[in-house]
């Protein structure tokens, strides 16, 4: 039901109640310029991801970042076939005092040896231009990139969800979606 | 009250530990010295706000969980838990097998964690979902969910022959998915089915949903065959999980389709039981209906629940000790394959109109062939069981239980 390696599948069984989405890396690994240096999304990992289903428009996708590594990681990017366009969204308030969705500036940063929840309502991923609609139990793809260009993917169930509605810096409101 | 409270160290149990002990000795260990604190804590602190003493208490068996994955699915074989809410849902006409598949998926998730005390994926009150109390999440399918995926259904999956003394009401009645979710604590039933239901939409409307109860646990020694509401011993005669029986008539192959290796057959049947007309009758008289003593659940010719009645037994003038027309006697068959397992619950809801009560039973049964087992059973009470003056079949409705799944699976990947 979801990606997930033969050695992270005893851990599921195990825990039975964590849904661990190891990423499968891909970029600096490969990369010559980076040698045998380990990179940098290789300490991360995704668990609990879900994405909100929508018919068109945009939608959420959430879950926690977990860094097992020593040095913090930033996520500067995000990317998946669900939609044209995936911002790094946090919910913050504006100048007039209201809570509002906008980019995050410099990316998520997930520090050493913690991890960084996204949520509804707080930092999230959020999908613009979707390119289908996004039914409830589809398995949707995602990758993140990161600072040092390694990059992670992990896929997400999506799920019905009446809230993740608030309002977008610029004006836009995202519509209850079933 | 014998105990200072002061003398009693507080013991907490983290989010965490309650989680990941789970059943497991961890909690056992710990659970046992809380709950002498709790029982103390309450009782130092009367007077005070009972949130303050509440939240000092740690959790004694809200932490036990029931394993999800497995051969056979949770919720059938499981010591019954205190509370149920059996819903049955309808499917929405676009649903097809692939829809089905994805709708599975999201149910399974959300059972899976749910069931370890977990909150699920977009749970907005994860909160609730962290005392399982032996939480357990059973699907079942209809004859109207399988026809989707276009597969063989076994024969049985349909509605029950009618029975003449049934009075069935379509609010009670059928529907595509069966969910039956269990625990000993009613908040916890409540907000797993609350987090089931929002995962359905998509899919499913809710067609009936039945609650029902047994004794709170830890009221009576675990094994008690229940009481319903009539107050007699219901269910002494059932399958005992775990028997070569039980494997052959719950689990057996029967002639069911291949998908269904591992599952079983279920049939809900909702009892009214009219209690104003049962006080008119007098304890001999209500002994006699059922063939059994009121306090022990003894037949009339024996002394334990357990003994096997003897239906040659004569009263002084002639008349068997076991009447030709008891509940208990029409109910037995001479052919050993038409038993079923029971896991009944009673319900109590709100009387209507000039009625003192609207209480009954629903009645549950596993087995491996609805109609091979059931409903001979059923057609021999229907044509003559004194219990029929005061008990009235109101809901029917036959699903077919899919086999359990592993972690990387979900309930009905052998279907769809």
């Amino acid at each position: 039901m979801r990606n997930i390696t033969a050695p992270r599948l005893l851990a599921v069984a195990a825990a039975a109640l964590l849904a661990l989405t190891g990423c499968a890396t891909t970029g600096a690994a490969t990369s010559p310029t980076q040698g045998t240096t380990a990179n940098a999304a290789h300490s991360l990992s995704v668990t609990d991801a879900w994405v909100k289903s929508a018919d068109q428009g945009m939608s959420g996708a959430f879950g926690t970042l977990t860094n097992a590594g020593s040095a913090d990681l930033t996520v500067v990017s995000a990317a998946t076939p669900a939609a044209s366009m995936v911002e790094l969204h946090e919910t913050a308030a504006n100048a007039a005092g209201d809570m509002v969705m906008r980019k995050k500036d410099g990316g998520f940063v997930v520090p050493a040896g913690g991890s960084l929840t996204l949520a509804p309502g707080a930092n999230h991923l959020m999908l613009m231009g979707l390119t289908a609609p996004i039914s409830a139990g589809d398995e949707v793809a995602f990758t993140l990139t990161l600072s040092d260009g390694s990059t992670c993917d992990f896929t997400a169930p999506a799920k019905a969800f009446s809230g993740a509605n608030e309002n977008y810096e610029g004006g836009m409101n995202t519509e209850p979606s079933k | 009250m014998t105990g200072d409270p002061r003398q009693v160290a507080p013991r907490r149990l983290s989010r965490r530990h309650l989680l990941l002990g789970g059943a497991a000795a961890g909690i056992g260990a710990a659970g046992i010295g809380a709950a002498g604190a709790i029982g103390i804590d309450l009782a130092g602190r009367a007077g005070q706000t009972s949130g303050q003493a509440t939240g000092t208490a740690a959790p004694v068996a809200g932490g036990d969980t029931v394993a999800f994955y497995g051969t056979h699915q949770a919720g059938i074989e499981t010591v019954p838990q205190s509370h149920v809410t059996y819903l049955a849902l309808d499917l929405a006409d676009a649903v097809d097998a692939s829809a089905l598949r994805r709708m599975m998926r999201i149910l399974t998730d959300d059972a899976a964690r749910l069931s370890q005390g977990a909150g699920a994926l977009a749970d907005t009150e994860p909160e609730l979902a962290v005392v399982p109390a032996r939480l357990t999440v059973t699907f079942g399918f209809g004859a109207g969910l399988v026809a989707r995926t276009r597969r063989p259904a076994p024969h049985w999956l349909k509605a029950l022959p009618p029975f003449t003394i049934d009075r069935l009401d379509a609010a009670w009645s059928d529907g595509d998915l069966l969910l039956q979710v269990n625990s000993d604590d009613p908040l916890t039933v409540a907000h797993a089915t609350r987090m089931l239901v929002k995962d359905t939409r998509s899919f499913a409307a809710v067609r009936w949903v039945q609650s029902g109860f047994r004794r709170a646990r830890g009221s009576e020694k675990p094994g008690t065959t229940m009481r319903n509401l009539f107050g007699q011993v219901d269910g002494t005669v059932t399958l005992a999980p775990g028997s070569p029986d039980f494997e052959r008539l719950v689990w057996g192959a029967a002639d069911n389709p291949a998908w269904l290796a591992g599952g079983t057959g279920f049939v809900l049947r909702r009892i009214a039981m009219n209690l104003d007309k049962w006080d008119g009758l007098d304890r001999s008289g209500r002994e006699a209906a059922v063939g059994r003593r009121l306090d022990t659940g003894a037949p009339l010719t024996g002394t334990r629940e357990t003994d096997q009645p003897d239906f040659d037994a004569k009263t002084a003038i002639g008349f068997p000790v076991i009447p030709e027309f008891s509940h208990l006697r029409r109910a037995r068959s001479d052919n050993p394959d038409e038993r079923i397992f029971r896991r009944g619950y009673n319900y109590d809801e709100t009387p209507t109109g000039a009625t003192g009560s609207n209480s009954g039973l629903l009645f549950a049964s596993f087995q491996a062939d609805v109609d091979r087992q059931f409903v001979p059973l059923q057609k021999r009470l229907d044509t003559l069981d004194l219990l029929n003056q005061w008990t009235t079949p109101i809901g029917s409705a036959v699903f077919a239980i899919p086999p359990g799944c592993g972690a990387g699976g979900y309930i009905g990947d052998t279907l769809f």
